[in-house]
């Protein structure tokens, strides 16, 4: 037998490996954490990879999950294997195909990397809440709890699936297991080919629809036979637990890996056990070990084949001597007397007992809890609180671990001091930013161990919650054993900080063991850096005992060409410090891995690579740690003393690192949280920011309205505010007539800047006299960081300006609007963001935004900070994100009630208006609220309203009192990507549009998916690359704009700030007061279009040059005087599509994959450009009457 | 009438050669060049340099925004064969040679050693007929001296010739100290034809708006006085075939340049800003001028006609030196 194959790879590949393999058809919809085995797939179809029947499967993105499964049930009746990959909300649209395809007793067999379920709040990390909504499906399920197992269990599933003709949710822990590096050993095509009988496939196909043996499937049938046909299937579920274990017990003859549908692991004669599936078994099965070494009687069953729940097998797992027994869930079933595992559990004992398979009075006690809710720890300290809490003898029942309980009192205590890992293992910890490449080297790492050493290795890596400027932490694990440790290090002898910052602001040394090295990035050599360091981090050092090393990583960075990439050196450090391989061999592993990443790609990043490799290990220099802590620098508070009490209390320990702490009682119950707390995140991630050059500016207002952060804000004021301004701050005369002693600032908020060089690009105004010097110039941060706070706070002690003085209808003035959406969270460079914010300065305080999931529901509220917020009266948008396919229907939700509640406001101000002020009921009820100060007019008429009804005991007072806001006009808006809006949403879309409802849409038009990595969408152009489109997208882009436009009655915009933010202007505008639907198409530039952002709105320029994105304002209020409303804002095409595109990787990829397909597509995409702009100079041109005329606005 | 010619060993039709330019960027535009009645293509540059930044942006692009955000880990597919390199331009050689009957010769530029023999080799392959090798370069680094620079070029021709079996032809500055002295050392060294000259890239100053402003305006008529000078002087010097190019423009009074160049003794002469002006099919327009003067003075082929104003040949051989300086001053 050849000898196996070893190799490093993370749970998603290990799983799409072998999925791939065993199915002709895989038709899937992007979703975290499962996105990667999808996108694999598509990878290898596209090199022609072949499965084991020597076919090259296919793969298809579909518009949703519940598309996907519908393709998937197709494909299975009519005979294909057929898989899918997904998780959370999208497992839960494919419920209604999962009831058919196992109704009818289908094969196959899906790939879940389980993840928790929008509730209170969305999350995309692991748990199992998904996978146990699904349980009435039908569906058998079968767990994975480590790399290795999921790589096995997905083989087993689809043989034991073919062979029993019962579908397979086969599911493992979500980023736990998905995302974590593990070394392990591959299955040949030989054992997959063993294991699957090929007479189970034709037997597949033989039951498939099929014209020359025809048959009918998917009958309606009632009440006389439904329910027999329902119990028909019995047999099948009933023997399929032992076909299960004998597939498990075939593939055990053939690898040598043998499995267990109820796996024991422990003392034989247990007295504490506890039951559990996923990753957490092996945390548990390693407590256990150390428990057990020490004389306690526990053991651990992991549940493999949790559904259908063998009673019998169960039993023949547990020992006879088992006395207490504590079932873990990942997942909580409010209300419910217990999640599923618990309540199968006690079941199957009851059942047992009952039967007499359990001899009376023998049935343990068994309690369940909960743990791990979207990958929250769960670590040896808190399984030995679980099995420690079964040696009371009242256990905790219903008990929750690995969170402080303070409000129902479940949580178990946990000692935080237990430390089982194992001695020789070699545990990194990296703190690293994304941009720097950190995790991508411990990858790399991990690959060179893992493959050319008998070393066995893991990795798993930490993200923050943000886009720009994300920090990175990396739990690397090097050790002689396999490493079943599915948590992260609670104490390593490795602290790796790749920027010298983090020293400054977090704990990086809390999980450093005593003795270890810590390794730090710094600008200061070895005989200034311990001066530097913050007073708790010298104690910490000299506590700890640590050995600390420097290395000025960013300065051989820039030597050596490699920019900002520091991963190579940090990575050459840690190998010449840890001593996992011998220096030379480690540094040679190093270079080999770095050929094999860039060799194709040119040798000079190689040599590159090679040189900062060879220059590190000079300026690698150990530091004499004195005995003493001298250091004057004290770490900064998280967030000003001025903050509000929640964020100090809850939000800044979030922002600390230190959410796990926060107890139950501080978290909102019902996940309302209060807007505007970016603003005490001050992030300071930017190297160079913004410098206003008041003489050189002519006050346009292009730089903030183009920013994507909101840190550009102009105010003017009169002069004698500027008494006690800081020195250094700047201002100038405004330069419009009318305003005498009046000044302008423009302030640039340096801390929340992420330094993009977006404004400097639009800025038109340049310096006479110094060359290259413009109205705002990047200039680097630190040296202006200070002063420039100061003046920043300054600045927000003068008033906004008021809105009834400023003219809406310009960019110059658009500037002095004050943004209620502010420092998102999202990347450098934005081009969704600043739409978005836009929105907020027209609109953001009658605002109520439905916000489709995606980038702008991450950047819009994930925590722990949130953008959207208040003006100074308090008012500000509404937001919130409901999901992602629902969005339009959500915000035309708003819309009923807006609709339904004014009319109910009105009619209670009618009937009390004598009771009242009438003449002031009057004027509110005939208010026309169109311009900013008939609105306000009306908001100081309601608030004298609201007074008087305050005051009122009566119901009908208190009844309009709660209803009364609804009297000045809401703005509702629903948001979100083309994801959205193109696909998954596009039928709730289309029916919102179609309802006339006034309702405004603006989608976000990046033409990919950009939150979850990159793949199609409709929204895609002709010939550009994307995930599941590698080879060119061969389908135009839909035009969405054509279709709401048919309607005829739905004011549709297409819109580019880059290339006309006046025409943006006036469209949001226009889009706003249009009293029917509206839909904003706004381009988007993005990270995923593969250039440098700072070029964003240059891009959109040739975008809308070239023709390509033709501006176009259709206004149905126009066809109602019989003038044309089609508007074509843009002028004929100047430049060939070529001259927009090739700037953009996204279409330049296809030039060196396939240089003739990319010409051919190159010349389709021009085709396609004239031909849609002949369509839209014909419709600009034509006669209004030739429009079809809105019904809805003539009624009698 | 007999225009044939040889250029560093290929046989051509006419002297009438299309110099590099964005005409010879596609299939199309050289088969456009060929129906013109060009007598061979000299395609666009590969150029080193623009090949190593586009691979540096690429991985930069691929791999900067990757690995830190959990959701989105990378943008863009891995494709299997991703390759940035020469492809497309080795794709459009391989295309052309195959397309068209007109010898294809490739152009280069290049900034490392292993760029000219690795391009040079795989250029060779793709099926060019010979190779131009297009050195260029303003030495901005005062440290390095004029003799430094001549060596380079030396260096560089010597590496190439090593590496490809096809003709080698030198595009050249006019900017050397000693052009003849340097000429005889390129022509030792194996170069089958020089190509005098270069157009160099002379930023101009925008004084609106500050800023130095990248121009490139196509060759005029008077641009032709310097290449002519120097191929009469070398004409007859070298084994290497001479190749004019710079200035071939005149409408009006169709190919004097040609005829000029030619009786200056160049091979051939090369042709960029006239068949941007006037469209490809100009070249035909330039032959037959040639072909109608020559006609009128009688000669049956080029040879009698090569070079008769060269140095060597001409009757003031001294007007071509400083003498001729003097006397257009004098003339003043």
């Amino acid at each position: 037998m050849a000898k196996p194959k070893v190799i490093t790879l993370d749970g998603n590949e290990a799983v799409a490996h072998v999925a791939y393999r065993v199915n002709e058809v895989c038709a899937i919809y992007p979703i975290t954490p499962s996105s990667t085995m999808a996108e694999l797939a598509d990878q290898w179809a596209a090199e022609g990879k072949t499965n084991i029947f020597g076919e090259v499967p296919v793969v298809v993105e579909m518009q949703s999950e519940g598309g996907a499964a519908g393709a998937v049930h197709g494909a299975l009746q009519t005979g294909a294997l057929t898989t899918t990959f997904t998780a959370s909300q999208g497992l839960l649209l494919m419920i209604p195909n999962m009831y058919k395809i196992a109704g009818e007793l289908t094969p196959t067999v899906f790939h879940v990397a389980a993840r928790s379920l929008a509730a209170q709040a969305l999350s995309i990390f692991g748990d199992h809440s998904d996978v146990a909504a699904v349980r009435g499906t039908g569906f058998a399920q079968i767990a994975s709890g480590s790399v290795q197992e999921a790589h096995d269990l997905a083989l087993i599933a689809q043989a034991a699936s073919l062979n029993s003709r019962i579908p397979f949710l086969h599911f493992f822990d979500g980023f736990r297991t998905s995302h974590e590096i593990s070394k392990i050993v591959l299955l040949s095509d030989d054992e997959i080919r063993a294991m699957i009988d090929e007479e189970t496939v034709r037997a597949h196909r033989a039951r498939a629809l099929n014209p020359d043996n025809p048959f009918i499937r998917g009958t309606a049938q009632n009440p006389d036979v439904y329910f027999q046909g329902r119990e028909t299937v019995n047999p099948y579920y009933a023997r399929l637990p032992s076909l299960v274990q004998k597939t498990m017990d075939r593939f055990g003859e053939l690898t040598g890996r043998r499995y267990r549908l109820f796996e024991y692991h422990g003392d034989p004669e247990a007295e504490r056990v506890a039951v559990i599936l996923g990753s957490g078994a092996h945390t548990l099965r390693q407590t256990v070990d150390f428990l057990a070494k020490q004389g306690e009687k526990v053991g651990v069953i992991q549940v493999r084949l949790c559904l259908p729940f063998s009673v019998g097998h169960f039993l023949a797992a547990l020992p006879s001597t088992t006395k207490a027994i504590a079932v873990l869930d990942r997942l909580k079933s409010p209300g419910a007397l217990g999640e599923p595992l618990y309540t199968d559990v006690v079941a199957a004992l009851a059942e047992a007992e009952a039967s007499g398979l359990l001899p009376a009075g023998k049935r343990p006690e068994i309690v369940g809890g909960r743990y791990g809710l979207s990958s929250k720890e769960f670590n040896p300290a808190m399984a030995k609180a679980v099995l420690d809490e079964l040696k009371k003898e009242r256990p905790k029942n219903h008990f929750t671990v690995g969170i402080v309980d303070d409000v129902s009192h479940t949580s178990l205590d946990v000692d935080p001091g237990f430390d089982i890992e194992p001695d020789g293992v070699v545990r990194a910890v990296f703190f690293g930013l994304g941009a720097d490449g950190t995790v991508g080297a411990n990858k790399n790492s991990i690959k060179i161990i893992g493959e050319s050493t008998d070393l066995h290795a893991q990795g798993y890596f930490v993200y923050d919650s943000k886009k720009s400027g994300s920090r990175t932490t990396s739990h690397v694990r090097f050790g002689p054993e396999p490493i079943e440790s599915p948590y992260l290090i609670e104490s390593a002898n490795f602290i790796g900080c790749h920027q010298f910052s983090f020293i400054e602001t977090l704990d990086v040394l809390a999980k450093a063991k005593h003795g270890a090295v810590l390794l730090l990035n710094s600008p200061h050599g070895p005989d200034d850096v311990w001066d530097r360091l913050p007073y708790e981090v010298q104690r910490q050092i000299i506590d700890k005992a640590l050995k600390l090393y420097v290395i000025d990583a960013s300065r051989v960075a820039l030597e050596t060409g490699m920019g900002g990439r520091t991963n190579t050196i940090m990575q050459t450090c840690f190998f010449a410090l840890s001593g996992v391989l011998p220096r030379d061999q480690a540094i040679a592993k190093i270079k080999e891995a770095i050929k094999k990443t860039y060799g194709k790609k040119g040798e000079e990043i190689v040599r590159k690579n090679y040189e900062a490799v060879d220059r590190t290990l000079s300026a690698l220099h150990e530091v004499k740690v004195p005995d003493q802590a001298t250091g004057t620098l004290k770490r900064q508070p998280v967030v000003s003393e001025e903050a509000p009490d929640f964020v100090r209390r809850v939000t800044a320990m979030m922002m600390a690192d230190r959410g796990d702490e926060l107890p139950v009682s501080l978290m909102p119950a019902d996940g309302t949280f209060p807007s505007g707390t970016t603003r005490w995140e001050k992030r300071n991630i930017a190297q160079s920011v913004p410098v206003w050059e008041p003489d050189i500016c002519i006050q346009c207002g292009n730089c903030g309205f183009v920013c994507p952060h909101s840190v550009i804000r102009a105010k003017f004021y009169h002069e004698s505010r500027l008494e006690n301004a800081p020195e250094t701050f700047l201002s100038a005369p405004v330069t419009a007539y009318g305003f005498p002693e009046t000044r302008y600032t423009l302030q640039v908020y340096v801390e929340d800047c992420t330094g993009c060089g977006l404004c400097v690009e639009v800025c038109p105004a340049k310096s006479l006299t110094r060359s290259g010097v413009k109205a705002i110039n990047m200039r680097p941060n630190d040296p202006i960081q200070e002063p420039q706070k100061a003046n920043t706070r300054f600045f927000e002690t003068i008033p906004v300006n008021d809105r009834a003085r400023i003219d809406f209808s310009s960019v110059r003035g658009a500037q002095f609007l004050e943004p209620l959406f502010e420092f998102p969270g999202a990347c450098a460079g934005c081009g969704e963001t600043p739409y978005v914010r836009l929105l907020s300065q027209l609109f953001g305080d009658r605002l109520i935004v439905a916000n489709a999931t995606g980038c702008s529901s991450i950047y819009g509220g994930n925590l722990p900070t949130t953008p959207w917020t208040v003006n100074a009266e308090g008012n500000g948008p509404a937001w919130s994100n409901s999901l992602f396919e629902d969005n339009a229907e959500f915000g035309f939700g708003f819309r009923l009630t807006a609709d339904q509640h004014l009319a109910l406001a009105q009619r209670l101000a009618r009937e009390l208006k004598d009771s009242l002020d009438p003449e002031l009921v009057d004027e509110i009820l005939a208010a026309p609220q169109l311009t900013e100060s008939q609105i306000r007019a009306q908001r100081e008429r309601v608030a004298k309203l609201k007074a008087m009804l305050l005051k009122r005991t009566d119901d009908k007072a208190k009844d309009l009192l709660s209803v009364v806001d609804q009297l000045v006009r809401r703005s509702i808006w629903t948001v979100g990507g083309d994801g959205w809006a193109y696909d998954i949403g596009s039928g709730g879309l289309d029916h919102v549009l179609a309802s006339g409802r006034d309702v405004n849409v603006l989608v976000l038009d990046t033409e990919v998916y950009s939150n979850t990595g990159g793949q199609m969408s409709k929204a895609t152009p002709l010939g550009a690359v994307a995930k599941f489109a590698a080879a060119g997208k061969t389908v135009a882009k839909k035009d969405l704009a054509l279709q709401a436009i048919a309607y005829g009655n739905v004011y549709v915009a297409r819109v580019a700030m880059g290339a006309n933010p006046q025409q943006t202007l006036l469209a949001f505008r226009e889009a706003e007061a249009y009293p029917g639907p509206s839909l904003i198409l706004a381009y988007s530039h993005c990270i995923a279009h593969g250039y440098n952002l700072q070029h964003g709105m240059r891009q959109q320029d040739l975008a809308v040059a070239s023709g390509y994105w033709p501006l176009i304002r259709y206004n149905p209020a126009l066809r109602r005087s019989d003038r044309n409303p089609f508007v074509l804002d843009s002028p004929r095409p100047r430049i060939r599509f070529k001259e927009y595109a090739y700037n953009e990787l996204r279409f330049m990829m296809l030039s060196h994959t396939n240089p003739r397909n990319f010409e051919r597509l190159m010349e389709m995409a021009q085709q396609v450009v004239d031909q849609k702009w002949d369509i839209y100079e014909e419709m600009a041109s034509r006669a209004g009457s030739r429009f079809h005329p809105d019904a809805s606005v003539d009624l009698p | 009438m007999d225009l044939k010619t040889r250029y560093m060993g290929l046989e051509l039709d006419h002297p009438v050669v299309a110099s590099a330019s964005p005409l010879s960027e596609t299939l199309d535009g050289i088969r456009r060049l060929e129906d013109g009645g060009v007598s061979a293509v000299v395609l666009f540059s590969l150029f080193e340099e623009q090949i190593r930044q586009e691979r540096m942006a690429f991985v930069q692009l691929m791999d900067h925004p990757s690995e830190s955000y959990a959701e989105s880990l990378s943008y863009f597919p891995d494709v299997g064969d991703f390759r940035v390199g020469p492809d497309s331009y080795l794709s459009l050689v391989q295309r052309a040679a195959e397309a068209v009957d007109i010898p294809v010769i490739a152009s280069l530029n290049c900034v490392t050693g292993e760029g000219w023999i690795e391009y040079a080799r795989q250029l060779q392959e793709a099926g060019a007929k010979a190779l131009e090798l297009n050195i260029y370069g303003i030495e901005a680094n005062f440290d390095v001296s004029g003799r430094e620079v001549e060596q380079r070029y030396l260096d560089i021709l010597r590496m190439v010739k090593q590496a490809v079996s096809i003709p080698v032809a030198l595009k050249l500055s006019p900017f050397f100290s000693a052009f003849g002295h340097i000429a005889r050392q390129f022509d030792a060294e194996g170069a089958d034809a020089l190509v005098l000259f270069n157009r160099f890239y002379q930023p101009d100053l925008d004084i609106v708006n500050l800023e130095v402003a990248p121009t490139l305006s196509l060759s005029h008529a008077g641009e032709i006085r310097l290449p002519l000078l120097w191929i009469a002087l070398l004409r007859g010097r070298l084994k290497a075939s001479l190749a004019a190019t710079r200035g071939v423009e005149s409408a009006v009074e169709s190919a004097v340049e040609i005829i000029k160049y030619l009786l200056a003794g160049a091979d051939v002469v090369m042709v960029a800003s006239a068949l941007l002006r006037n469209g490809p099919d100009y070249a035909g327009t330039l032959v037959d001028g040639l072909r109608d003067w020559m006609d009128q003075r009688g000669f049956q082929s080029l040879e009698p006609m090569r070079g008769i104003m060269s140095r060597a040949k001409v009757a003031n051989p001294g007007a071509f030196e400083r003498a001729n300086y003097i006397k257009i001053l004098e003339s003043y």
